[in-house]
């Protein structure tokens, strides 16, 4: 089974590598662009055939890995 | 003094760290890498040295904080034996749960390397008592991922219990409450970014590094 991991600084937090996409996108001419957040998109393939299992599972190891949840939010879709 | 450096694949100044224990502490450290399962017995002290360690993939430290010996310093840490980390060291501990908070892509977006001032907050912990309350130093960052974050109720506490020992003058990474340097409630353990063990002989251009070790030293266990 496929997933899909979404891994984002938590609102509030400081995104300094999003400001300055922001602002080489204000130099492109792109000056619609209000703000940008960085983040990262992590790809699974697990051996897991229950959804619900599989969710859990990856729930597991978001928290343990692959966010920090001290200033990352993540969200697990599964494909 | 019993110490341990731990090397990462990618820790680039556990030589640096060791030299400094071996001048202070009077006897070479142990080296020991990441995928032992064991620590020597009766350690005083564990120091976790600056690097990339894992070329810092997914976040600094995330990957180190998982590997083998670290449940070992984990476990040593909650037995009350003091551990040391520095730069990535530091960023090891916030990821392996020791310390609290993130350290997050500096403010400034750029790789700061640099002599800064700090202010030693606290001179009453294991790892400051050599120096003086406010007293100011000088020691050099160099770092990507420095800027310390805690959300407001965290940096309360820290703040309150005494917990911020060392504090940037000139705040070069975005640090909330130009934090530089933290310790665990319980005393033992101590994570800062500016590098302590590259100012331990005047050659170095400075000794200011030099009181952290002996403190530790006079502290013993």
């Amino acid at each position: 089974m496929k997933a899909k991991v979404y891994v984002t600084l938590k609102n509030g937090v400081l995104d300094p590598q999003g400001k300055a996409i922001a602002g080489a996108l204000h130099g492109l001419g792109f000056d619609t662009v209000a703000d940008v957040r960085q983040g990262k998109f992590i790809e699974l393939d697990i051996a897991e055939t229950d959804a619900d299992a599989a969710k859990a599972r990856i729930d597991e190891m978001c928290r343990k890995l692959l966010a920090n949840t001290v200033i990352e939010n993540y969200r697990i879709e599964l494909a | 003094m019993k110490s341990a450096v731990i090397v990462f694949p990618g820790s680039n100044c556990d030589r640096d760290m060791a030299t400094a224990l071996e001048q202070i502490g009077g006897t070479p450290p142990a080296m020991v890498w990441h995928g032992d399962h064991d620590l020597p017995d009766g350690l005083d002290l564990i120091a976790l040295p600056g690097g990339f360690s894992y070329g810092d993939y997914l976040r600094s430290g995330a990957m180190a904080a998982q590997s083998p010996v670290m449940r070992e310093v984990v476990r040593a840490a909650t037995r009350g034996v003091k551990v040391l980390g520095v730069c990535n060291g530091f960023q090891i501990l916030t990821e392996a749960g020791l310390l609290p908070g993130a350290l997050m892509r500096n403010a400034g977006l750029k790789f700061v390397c640099r002599d800064v001032r700090l202010r030693v907050e606290n001179a009453a912990t294991a790892y400051s008592s050599g120096y003086a309350a406010g007293q100011e130093i000088r020691v050099p960052v160099a770092h990507h991922d420095g800027n310390y974050f805690a959300d407001d109720a965290l940096l309360e506490r820290l703040e309150g219990n005494g917990q911020v020992v060392f504090r940037y003058l000139d705040n070069p990474n975005g640090s909330r409450h130009d934090i530089a340097g933290i310790i665990n409630e319980a005393g033992n353990v101590l994570g800062m970014m500016p590098h302590p063990e590259r100012l331990i002989e005047p050659i170095q251009g400075g000794t200011d590094g030099r009181p952290l070790f002996e403190s530790v030293l006079a502290t013993g266990r």
